[in-house]
């Protein structure tokens, strides 16, 4: 064994090869693109539904529950991503084994079959779908907020409807912040571990079925890392980690691009 | 209002009401889970939290999370002391010079650095301090979590001290002071109350974080001797608890679990709480 020791306390005995190239057993591609890969299937149902809650914050909403709401919001995006896991693991996952998935399966189709154990990816991604909520809903909420009011109002006197308001003139406005939104919370997605590893399954397969387990990039590295034995392995998590890197880099800039971009625009308007 | 324009209006206004509705339904959508997971969590950690869980070591039966809490607390003061002071230095810096470009490309790097995925965070300490020290610390640990906090400190001390009029700056400069003293006793001063709820957030934010500790920190089934032993923190055991079949640890880490929450929680309190009171004043 020439690897670091990883057990407590155990030294490593030569530093590993940061350099070398991972090929063959260790190649990065069931954790990139896992397909279906569960940042994207979670946002299937957090985008709309983040989207409306953001909506309805600032522009729809009653006004008096507008405050105690962000605030319940924020208090429950505080909550740790591993207690998040614990949940997934030990009160959605057997939900999903007991009940939803069984009867997913008599839908049938290459996404709804295999083996029904309740961890995979479909767990995981309703486990990132509820993490992703707080933060496209507060982010959207920021953008609308950004709107100028005199838009809003102008549209009003005008005769149209709190809705025609937001989807002729708000909505247009901001498109760019709300598009902006949605790439910040797959950018978190991409990247949230603590969630994701306690439910996908860990296993280095590509399936079609959501049943299936399989592995995200982030949770690949917090499962193998600790346990990773042979140069080999540490240099391909490595190159995992240069690939997450880069990927939730390029949504983070765009993102913030984006948001920026629509407030700007706003605060031109209003001046 | 003729017939025609009244029956034109009205299916806007049921449209409408149709999209309030529907985006009210979006709202508790989006709380019910999130209040789901802080239910589960209040009450079956309750039901499991008990005296042992506080003042014994981790272990097989009757054992508690005690070295775990230290390990949290020890994690978080050391990252605390690391972090927060280069932080508010760094916010300052792009408060004060904030035009230059150095300013810019810190200003950015830090928003990226925010965004950037903790568990990374995780390897490039486990690349530079585990390796070199040839041994999973309490110290590695901290300074992952020191690196985490970092963006969040720097970026809030920038906004807030952006946020002192120039004018006291100007009255400063004018009566002699130096620039850093400027800096140091007026801006920061003025933006203290602020910045003190921003470093509470820090605080929070990382009491939570496991992602970076899992291969820095690792763990540890006893009280560590120094801080340059792997340690044990209530983050890591939860998740270590919660991939076991054992329903022993599974209680053992809803409890930490509820502990955890409230620690993130009161932090936030009182952390809106400084920033509300500096509001009126």
């Amino acid at each position: 064994m020439t690897g670091p020791a990883l057990e407590p306390g155990g030294s490593p005995s030569a530093p590993p090869p940061w350099g070398a190239r991972a090929g063959g057993v260790f190649g990065p591609p069931a954790s990139v693109g896992g397909a279906p890969p569960p940042p994207a299937v979670a946002l299937t149902p957090a985008g709309p539904t983040g989207l409306g809650a953001g909506c309805s914050l600032p522009a729809l909403g009653p006004p008096h529950l507008r405050k105690p709401v962000s605030s319940l919001v924020e208090l429950l995006a505080a909550i740790p991503s591993v207690v998040y896991g614990l949940w997934a693991a030990l009160v959605l996952a057997p939900i999903l084994r007991t009940t939803v998935q069984p009867a997913l399966a008599k839908i049938g189709g290459p996404l709804f079959r295999g083996p029904n154990v309740g961890f995979g990816i479909l767990c995981a991604s309703l486990v990132l779908a509820i993490m992703l909520l707080p933060t496209i809903a507060s982010v959207s909420r920021d953008v609308l907020r950004a709107v100028p009011a005199e838009l809003r109002e102008g549209a009003l006197a005008l005769g149209a409807t709190p809705w025609d308001a937001v989807r002729l003139v708000v909505l247009p406005h901001a498109r760019h912040g709300v598009f902006g939104a949605i790439l910040l919370g797959v950018g978190r997605a991409v990247g949230e571990t603590m969630a994701v590893a306690a439910v996908v399954g860990s296993r280095a397969d590509i399936s079609p079925s959501l049943f299936a387990p399989g592995y995200t990039m982030s949770s690949v590295i917090a499962n193998e890392f600790p346990v990773a034995s042979s140069e080999l392995h540490i240099a391909a998590l490595a190159e995992v980690g240069l690939l997450l890197f880069v990927i939730t880099v390029a949504f983070n800039v765009a993102a913030r691009i984006l948001v920026a971009r629509s407030n700007k625009s706003a605060a031109g308007a209003q001046a | 209002m003729t017939p025609e324009l009244e029956s034109a209006y009205s299916g806007r206004k049921l449209a409408s009401r149709f999209a309030t509705g529907a985006s009210s339904v979006a709202v508790v959508l989006a709380l019910l889970p999130l209040v789901a997971v802080f239910a589960y969590v209040v009450s079956r950690g309750a039901r499991a939290i008990s005296i042992p869980f506080f003042v014994e070591p981790i272990g097989e039966r009757g054992a508690g999370m005690a070295n775990a809490i230290v390990g949290t607390i020890q994690l978080v003061f050391l990252a605390s002391a690391m972090g927060i002071p280069l932080g508010i230095m760094a916010g300052l810096y792009l408060a004060e010079y904030k035009a230059t470009r150095l300013a810019r490309a810190v200003r950015f790097s830090a928003d990226v650095l925010a965004g950037v995925p903790s568990i990374l965070v995780g390897v490039v300490v486990y690349a530079v301090v585990v390796v070199w020290m040839k041994q999973f610390s309490a110290f590695a640990g901290a300074a992952a979590l020191a690196i985490v906090m970092l963006p969040l400190v720097a970026r809030t001390t920038d906004e807030l001290a952006r946020a002192v009029p120039d004018s006291l700056r100007e009255a400063a400069l004018a009566l002699g002071a130096s620039r850093w003293r400027t800096a140091l006793f007026v801006v920061l001063r003025t933006a203290a109350p602020g910045i003190r709820s921003g470093c509470l957030l820090a605080v929070a934010r990382v009491c939570g974080e496991t992602a970076p500790l899992l291969f820095t920190a690792y763990n540890n089934r006893f009280y560590n001797d120094s801080l340059l032993d792997p340690t044990s923190t209530l983050q890591v055991q939860i998740f270590t608890y919660t991939m076991t079949p054992n329903d022993d640890w599974h209680a053992q880490a809803w409890a930490a679990a509820l502990v955890l929450v409230a620690i993130v929680i009161v932090l936030g309190v009182v952390a809106r709480r400084l920033l509300d009171e500096k509001v009126p004043g």
